[in-house]
């Protein structure tokens, strides 16, 4: 029973919102919303769910003072504070002077900007020291990846201004984008599209038993 | 001695280079010419077809890490859509991204009060925050906005909102501009929300997402396409502006030049090794 009731309830569940695609009758679709806003609450449990394991295992990490407890005492003291400015402002959160504001401007807005300005840097290194033509494989890919990020900025085009209009960088990074780049990623999303379809039924259907847990 | 003093090159050397190529044209613009391209044209003409006083869904799904890419767009559409005297109703799906997406919206509202355009919260635009539940929340706003968004970013409630007494669900829209750094976004929009419901839509991405879209670009699915800062700059010369985009458009095409000469320099200096290798 641990395992059939489990396996009733997807099958069922799957079956109903399947069902709502193709059938409109209230019989289906009232049952169908609910669940729809069940799935909103699930998710939004999991942030709860989320923050506090994160506590739990920096905190087990601070205690057993693991080689970088400090950047997990960092961890653990911004998201308290965070969390107890957010619950102390309630709904004033996002008044001009509030001091969730200032974090969310002054800090995180900054701090994920950081990280990703980074990148920058480390592709001009990686590129240097990793993209390594070795096969003819890698050269196509390089040869189309050279032309793609000159095509895409007007420079690209600048310096190809002396050639006829439908070889400049420009024009052949879109013929590699609308052409090879579409027919691949079209292939790629049917692909994952049958795979998607492929597993949802072997769920339904019992076949597929690994959410379950316990390895079978 | 050749190119061997290049392999053992100090990685920080690149580093400054970088950070001198992205600061030079930031604090003295080169203003390297722009086109416009296909997709970026459909974007602008899809909004510029609108008729006045139709109402428009903006879900802007991003978070303060692709600020540069999708702020830029985001003001552009919006000043456009102001413009047309079309009505927008703004959603995130993004956690961290409520507060920039209103941020960026009233900063641009209030620069076009100070142009003297009557622009009133909750009559001409609504910003309904961040809800949940990714693509659960795009199926159940079918079912009805309110449903979804009971309150709106504001804390106010949704039904007290004038705008929102003539949006009741998808069909309430003639558009969805969709501005997005990834998941849930374009993708999710497409499939959740234009197969399903039919609402034709478009999209601004970041550079790194657009080849993901250029199918959806091909069938349809999509009426035009801004991918990353070009794009934004782009929209931004068709549109008669200079924003953000465009200033940002000279140190990202000297970063790309550098790119592709790191990659090439690269594999020159590894060719050369391998001719002269006893």
């Amino acid at each position: 029973m641990k395992r059939e009731l489990p396996l009733l309830m997807t099958a069922v569940i799957g079956l109903l919102m399947l069902l709502s695609f193709f059938v409109p009758h209230h019989v289906v679709s009232v049952p169908a919303d609910f669940l729809q806003q069940c799935a909103v609450i699930v998710v939004a449990f999991g942030y709860v769910l989320g923050g506090a394991n994160a506590l739990r295992v920096n905190l087990e990490g601070i205690a057993k003072r693991q080689p970088d407890w400090p950047y997990k005492l960092v961890l653990v003291v911004t998201l308290v504070f965070t969390v107890a400015v957010g619950l102390k402002e309630g709904r004033h959160w996002q008044d001009d002077h509030s001091t969730s504001m200032f974090l969310y401007n002054r800090v995180y807005s900054p701090m994920q900007g950081t990280m990703f300005a980074l990148l920058a840097f480390y592709i001009a290194s990686a590129a240097f020291r990793a993209f390594r033509v070795r096969t003819v494989e890698a050269g196509l890919l390089a040869a189309a990846a050279l032309i793609v990020m000159l095509g895409r900025v007007p420079v690209g085009d600048q310096m190809t201004m002396w050639l006829p209009e439908p070889l400049r960088l420009g024009a052949v990074q879109d013929w590699i984008m609308n052409v090879p780049q579409n027919a691949a990623k079209r292939a790629v999303l049917m692909g994952a599209a049958l795979g998607v379809m492929a597993t949802g039924l072997r769920v339904i259907l019992g076949i597929e038993r690994s959410y379950l847990g316990g390895g079978d | 001695m050749g190119l061997a003093w290049l392999e053992k090159l100090d990685r920080r050397w690149l580093f400054l280079i970088v950070g001198l190529l992205v600061l030079g044209p930031l604090v003295r613009p080169i203003g390297v010419p722009l086109g416009s391209s296909k997709p970026v044209r459909q974007f602008h003409d899809a909004i510029a077809a609108l008729p006045s006083h139709s109402i428009v869904l903006m879900s802007c799904d991003y978070d303060p890490g692709g600020k540069p890419e999708m702020v830029p767009p985001t003001r552009t559409a919006f000043r456009q859509l102001m413009e047309k005297h079309c009505r927008v109703v703004i959603t995130c799906l993004w956690t961290g991204g409520s507060g920039l997406v209103d941020e960026t919206i009233e900063q641009t509202a209030n620069e076009l009060r100070a142009k003297g355009m009557d622009i009133v919260y909750g009559r001409d635009y609504v910003d309904l925050g961040y809800k949940a539940g990714y693509e659960a929340v795009m199926v159940l706003m079918g079912k009805g906005i309110a449903n979804a968004f009971p309150q709106d970013q504001r804390a106010n409630r949704t039904s007290s909102l004038p705008l929102m007494h003539e949006v009741k669900d998808y069909s309430s829209f003639v558009l969805l501009v969709n501005i997005s750094a990834g998941y849930p976004g374009t993708k999710e929009w497409v499939q959740q929300v234009n197969a399903r419901f039919h609402l034709p839509m478009i999209s601004a991405c970041t550079a790194v997402s657009a080849p993901e879209y250029y199918p959806y670009l091909q069938s349809g699915q999509l009426r035009g396409l801004l991918g990353g800062m070009a794009g934004a700059a782009e929209y931004e010369k068709l549109r008669g502006e200079k924003g953000s985009a465009t200033r940002g458009m000279d140190a990202q095409s000297l970063a790309h030049v550098f790119v592709a000469l790191c990659i090439v320099m690269g594999n020159v200096v590894q060719w050369t090794k391998r001719r002269t290798a006893p």
